[in-house]
């Protein structure tokens, strides 16, 4: 306990605050709500992956389902945006539940059939039949709920939360078992942890967390269409930056993001024809030396870092 | 009066495809009892533990527990209800701690063991000097002990233990036999699985000798060593001594 609360005051804390002040120092608002959006779906997914050992490769369909649940709340309901926000994330887990039987599968099988169900939720929203409800593949507009720093504010708010959440994750008994389930499922079983139930309880945590950035992200940016909600490149960008700094920890996941979506906002822009290249090698380089992240530069020499 | 058996297997059956690992086992287990089981390699030692723990279902007979039939029950619940167990290859969590390794089981497994039991748990089993350790830094006989520790952790009444000697020092041995000895002394029972004769004879009140899924044998490892066909089933086999 003593540990969850160090790693609230000298992790979760200054994230949270520098989160918060950005927008004061820097003018590119976009840009930084991307970073938050990354730095909590980054943290949502390592709350099934990092501590279960379960890869979503459709995590977007998650997302997704909350950008669109928040969507349908406003265009059609007519909801004010808090309450839209509370059905985007509804969305969400409603998604994670009905995947919950994917939870029986192995790791790879679990990874495969989350990425169809993902493609399956966009098919059904980019069809033009449901163009009533979803506008189909020509994309929503919700300019009457448009508030870029509102917005904002409250996409730090949701990555506040979700980084209490992981801290706590992080240092609690409940977490540890999560993690022994990953290490091996039987012995996990024979330490008397139920196994089946505690991957549905992460899944379903990450589960909100994709649903309510989602729903954050469709309030943020107001117009967008059904190939920007359900892109594949932002589960590859949340998996790729937990696993460059390590899941299964708190910083990890903000390292990689930090030093990937950097890299990627620096030479992504200024150099683009040797973006790719940068980019790949690093990526190579990590899994081939570090196939624990960043992270394990210190966790291999014993020292803990939360 | 004879106390009311812990464990009670009936004519137990598994079928891995068509193959019959486990062909009608019998045999009954009474609290602080520790009974051996032996055989030739494949006989279906393993998987009568794997049967008893809740890892396989089976394909006939029945296990009963503490007067209930574990049909159906996941190998969690039994771990709560009190029977763990040993693996042939050690199954420790790697890259978690020995200490973690052993608290998880604790907080998990209702053993309710303070962090004082689990300091005296890791201490008698000599893990202690490693409990900040990774136990993917262990050896295989550590990660033995390892697992051993976990499945002491949860408090069980009923301990399988599947091999645990193999790859000890003849003076680890000792100590190993006298640990199981003194489990059976406080009122837990014990099936132990193991090859080495001398470590069985130490350890067991009681063994059955298994072949080919079958029981041959039941009663006193001297006598089993003057039964006709358990000598034939040994004989020519390493492990005939
Ligand atoms: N999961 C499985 N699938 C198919 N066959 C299996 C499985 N587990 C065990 N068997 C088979 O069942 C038989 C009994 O195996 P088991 O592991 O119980 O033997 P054992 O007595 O423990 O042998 P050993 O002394 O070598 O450990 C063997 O023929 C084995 O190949
Ligand atoms: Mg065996």
């Amino acid at each position: 306990m003593r540990r969850g609360l160090r790693d609230v005051l000298f992790v979760v804390l200054p994230v949270v605050i520098i989160a918060a002040v950005a927008p004061l120092l820097y003018a590119n608002e976009l840009l930084l709500f991307s970073f938050v959006m990354y730095l909590t779906l980054a943290q949502g997914l390592n709350a099934i992956y990092g501590f279960t050992g379960y890869l979503p490769f459709g995590y977007v369909g998650v997302f997704g389902a909350g950008a669109y649940g928040f969507a349908i709340s406003v265009m059609i309901l007519g909801l004010p945006p808090f309450a839209a926000l509370a059905i985007g994330a509804a969305a969400g887990v409603m998604l994670g539940l009905l995947l919950t039987p994917l939870l029986r599968l192995s790791g790879a099988y679990f990874a495969i059939a989350n990425l169809a169900a993902a493609q399956a939720v966009y098919q059904v929203v980019s069809n033009p039949a449901l163009q009533d409800i979803t506008k189909g593949p020509y994309g929503v507009s919700l300019s009457e709920v448009f508030a870029p720093r509102l917005s904002y504010e409250v996409g730090v708010a949701v990555l506040a939360a979700t980084l209490l959440a992981m801290a706590w994750l992080r240092n609690s008994r409940f977490g540890l078992s999560l993690q022994a389930i990953r290490e091996d499922p039987i012995s996990a079983a024979m330490a008397g942890v139920a196994v089946v139930r505690g991957r549905t309880i992460a899944w379903l945590l990450s589960a909100l967390i994709a649903g309510l950035t989602g729903a954050v992200f469709a309030w943020h940016i107001s117009v967008f269409y059904p190939e920007t909600a359900f892109d594949i490149g932002i589960s590859i960008f949340a998996t790729v930056f937990t696993l460059f700094g390590g899941a299964a920890t708190l910083i990890g996941p903000l390292l990689g993001v930090l030093v990937l979506y950097g890299v990627y906002n620096t030479i992504g822009i200024t150099v683009p024809q040797y973006f790719q290249l940068i980019y790949g090698a690093l990526i190579v380089g990590l899994v081939l030396f570090l196939p624990d992240g960043l992270v394990s530069l210190l966790t291999r020499r014993g020292i803990r870092v939360p | 009066m004879s106390p009311e058996p812990l464990l009670r297997v009936d004519r137990l059956v598994k079928r891995f495809g068509g193959f019959r690992a486990l062909d009608g086992v019998s045999f009954h287990l009474v609290p602080g009892e520790v009974l051996g089981l032996v055989g030739p390699n494949g006989s279906g030692k393993t998987t009568c533990i794997n049967v008893i723990s809740g890892l396989y279902g089976r394909d006939g007979g029945s296990v009963t527990f503490r007067g209930r039939d574990i049909a159906g029950s996941r190998a969690h619940m039994l771990a709560r209800r009190g029977i763990n167990r040993t693996f042939q290859s050690p199954r420790p969590f790697l890259s978690l701690t020995v200490r973690e390794n052993v608290e998880i089981a604790a907080w998990n497994g209702r053993g309710d063991g303070t962090k004082a039991d689990l300091d005296g748990l890791l201490e008698q089993l000599d893990l202690h000097r490693h409990a900040g350790r990774a136990a993917g830094d262990l050896n295989s006989a550590q990660q033995k002990t390892l697992d051993l520790a976990r499945a002491l952790a949860t408090a069980p009444k009923l301990l399988l233990v599947d091999e645990l000697a193999a790859g000890l020092n003849p003076a680890e041995l000792t100590r190993m036999a006298e640990r199981l000895r003194e489990l059976a002394r406080g009122g837990m029972a014990l099936l132990v699985v193991e090859h080495l004769m001398g470590f069985i004879d130490h350890v067991t009140d009681r063994v059955i000798v298994m072949n080919a899924g079958r029981e041959i044998f039941e009663g006193k490892l001297g006598e089993a060593t003057r039964d006709p066909e358990v000598i034939r089933v040994f004989l020519g086999t390493a492990h005939a001594r």
